[in-house]
């Protein structure tokens, strides 16, 4: 193996960059599952997202709207999943995965003629001063505006959750809907809500994966990461801040294993593409193994459907 | 305003004639979205659904194609739906598939050039086993350690992806192929060869074996007391347990039998039709089955009449790609539609919508 052309540095910004798509799903996913419903469709909200900001960015060559279009797109498509399950009362496993089918295909359908254009880079933050600091100065300060807004929003949905009443009143409904319900909340209105900013929060962590970490439009090629968002959810507890963890770890394992490739390790590459997938299973497996605490965390009404009796 | 009603029982009419209404409002998004690709809707419908039966020029090719696609859907179908029944979410049927086409394929390439008998009765044991131990995985890590059986099989697909990569450039790799990613050819192995039993039927061992297993899961689910069983866990597991129903056993024999059909449909694949591994034979059956599975209402023959009709918008598809160059990813847009539309007429099963004026208080 040859380690000359590893640092330590580029690899941390690297595992930053990859975390910062299932950040973004993740934290969407939580708020969701706080309410009380389980959105399987994850990974189709993020490849819509992913064509939608896409085609946005080409068309307009902007990058700030193509992200706008993104997250517009993934919570527009997350409106399918509200009225099968909030309306219609459709089962949410089976609505979760009808989504992820359909978000593939049409990704595919729309993203067809994209395949091969390189999309408007995204401007890197550069501080005069500060981004030439040693060592923290690319780590801390030389990052595209969306791995910040990617932090942002963490610290945004835990400080929603804590601290204020809607936050509140989000918890109340996923842990109980017919008492929420009783107390005069609008519990339809509330997932409603939390739905579509999952929604769109998907739909940011896909237009991050086609726009600056790729970046480039390919058909499937989320390759599983919505799925990921969802083991990091389970993993985190349902506590936003452990999502920050969680995507690091998944990020670290991902640009480890392609360190590994690049460095020529005598493993094959498909063995090693295999490890986020483990990883994640490994990590999924830690997590639930202890059955008191792991039902302590989860929202009580998590995946129930909510009919109001009068 | 309209005001759902529950039911006191689930409607029966409703159950047979939610997913025709589901086809016909596909067919109506379908044909609205083919007018906003720029083709004729009309012709897009009639290429997808009717020219494969009845067009004199593509029929001869695209009947017997029709067993062919419907055979691994429904017999994935099946075993999915026995899970499904009891709310255990096997998603992960297309890395079974995967795993038992390799298995599978493995025996015969290990005895190769050998010809016998007994080899392809062998290969179709391997091929399930494999699909089995495969859905073992989430089956013992759900059992053990409570983990979501949704996302561990989920994940294992795209482990199996990979594994079927480094099989093919490994040590699956035929000797003959010019050191390309795959397999040596079992169309050319006779022994081991998935042939066709009737010429230009589409007809092979794995359609008898489908049309098998829905007799069998018709019998079972109707009539023995697991098919009883696992609908009681569905819709009570506590009422399950009290009966004396252990739920870990379920999960693990429902995970067990989706995963051995999953297997053996990636065997009967492999091995006849697709011919030979490569890293493009899966083509999505693990997943369209799930559709097959919701749209046959759970019920073996629903299954069987909704794999023949998914298989029909497969070939369908093909058709209508090559006539009206169409994208391919219309019909898997055409797909998720289905299910979505499904989902969304199944609230008349369970509610009675009320037409009334908005109450004033």
């Amino acid at each position: 193996m040859d380690f000359s052309s590893f640092s330590t540095l580029t690899f941390l910004a690297t595992v930053m960059a990859a975390a910062t798509p299932i950040m973004f799903a993740a934290i969407g996913e939580l708020v969701v599952e706080k309410s009380g419903v389980l959105n399987l469709g994850v990974e189709g909200m993020m490849i819509f997202g992913a064509v939608c900001g896409f085609i946005a960015a080409v068309s307009t060559d902007s990058p700030t709207i193509g992200f706008i279009a993104a997250a517009v797109g993934g919570a527009g498509i997350s409106f399918l999943f509200v009225i099968l399950t909030q309306y219609l009362k459709a089962n949410q496993v089976a609505s979760g995965l009808a989504l992820t089918l359909f978000g593939l295909g049409l990704s595919a359908l729309m993203g067809h003629s994209y395949t091969g254009i390189k999309p408007p880079s995204s401007a890197k933050l550069s501080v005069d001063g500060l981004s030439d600091l040693p060592i923290v100065g690319r780590l801390i300060f030389g990052h595209d505006a969306m791995i910040y807004l990617a932090i942002f929003l963490i610290l945004a949905v835990w400080y929603f959750l804590k601290y204020t009443r809607g936050g509140l009143i989000l918890r109340a409904v996923g842990e109980n809907h017919d008492a929420a319900h009783a107390l005069g909340y609008r519990v339809t209105r509330v997932r409603t809500l939390a739905i579509l900013f999952g929604g769109a929060c998907a739909g940011l962590g896909g237009a991050y994966l086609s726009l600056v970490r790729v970046p480039q439009w390919t058909e499937g090629m989320t390759a599983g990461s919505g799925w990921i968002a969802l083991a990091i959810v389970v993993f985190a507890s349902w506590k936003p801040l452990r999502i920050l963890l969680g995507a690091y770890l998944f990020g670290g394992v991902s640009i480890l294993q392609l360190n590994l490739q690049a460095m020529g390790a005598d493993i094959p590459v498909a063995y090693l593409s295999m490890a986020p997938y483990l990883v994640t299973i490994l990590v999924l497996v830690i997590m639930s193994a202890d059955r008191k605490r792991a039902s302590l965390n989860a929202p009580a009404s998590l995946g129930r459907a909510f009919h109001a009796s009068s | 305003m309209i005001r759902l009603e529950p039911r006191a029982n689930p409607s029966k009419t409703m159950v047979f004639l939610t997913p025709i209404l589901a086809v016909i409002a596909t067919m109506i998004a379908g044909g609205i979205l083919f007018t906003i690709l720029g083709k004729n809707p009309f012709e897009a419908i009639r290429i997808i659904f009717l020219d494969p039966l009845f067009n004199e020029q593509f029929a001869s090719y695209a009947r017997p194609q029709l067993l062919v696609k419907a055979a691994p859907l429904v017999m994935i179908a099946l075993g999915l739906s026995v899970g499904f029944r009891a709310n255990i979410w096997n998603i992960g049927a297309e890395g079974q598939f995967i795993m038992g086409a390799i298995g599978g394929a493995a025996v015969a390439l290990a005895v190769h050039p050998l010809e016998s008998v007994l080899l392809f009765p062998l290969m179709i044991i391997a091929g399930g086993l494999s699909g089995m131990a495969y859905a073992m995985i989430p089956a013992i890590l759900k059992t053990k350690f409570n983990a979501n059986e949704i996302l561990v099989s989920l994940m294992l697909v795209y482990v199996a992806f990979n594994f079927l990569a480094a099989m093919v450039t490994g040590p699956l790799k035929s000797p003959i192929g010019y050191n390309f990613p795959e397999s040596r050819n079992f169309q050319e192995y006779p022994s081991a060869h998935n042939a066709e039993l009737i010429a230009n039927t589409g007809l092979h061992w794995g359609v008898v074996m489908t049309l098998g297993l829905v007799i069998l899961c018709y019998i079972i689910l109707t009539r023995h007391i697991f098919g009883y069983r696992v609908q009681l866990m569905g819709q009570s597991p506590k009422a399950a347990k009290f009966s004396g129903v252990s739920p870990n056993w379920m999960i693990v024999i429902c995970l067990g039998i989706s995963g051995a059909f999953a297997g053996m449909a990636g065997l009967f694949e492999v091995a006849g039709p697709a011919g030979k591994l490569t890293t493009t034979f899966p083509v999505g059956y693990g997943f369209t089955a799930i559709i097959v599975a919701f749209l046959g209402r759970l019920h073996p023959i629903g299954i069987l009449l909704a794999g023949l009709l998914m298989a029909l918008t497969y070939i369908g598809g093909e058709l209508a790609q090559f006539q009206l160059s169409l994208p391919a990813a219309s019909i898997q847009v055409f797909q998720g539609m289905l299910l979505f539309f499904l989902l969304a007429t199944d609230v008349l099963v369970h509610f009675k919508p009320r037409f009334e004026k908005r109450k004033t208080i």
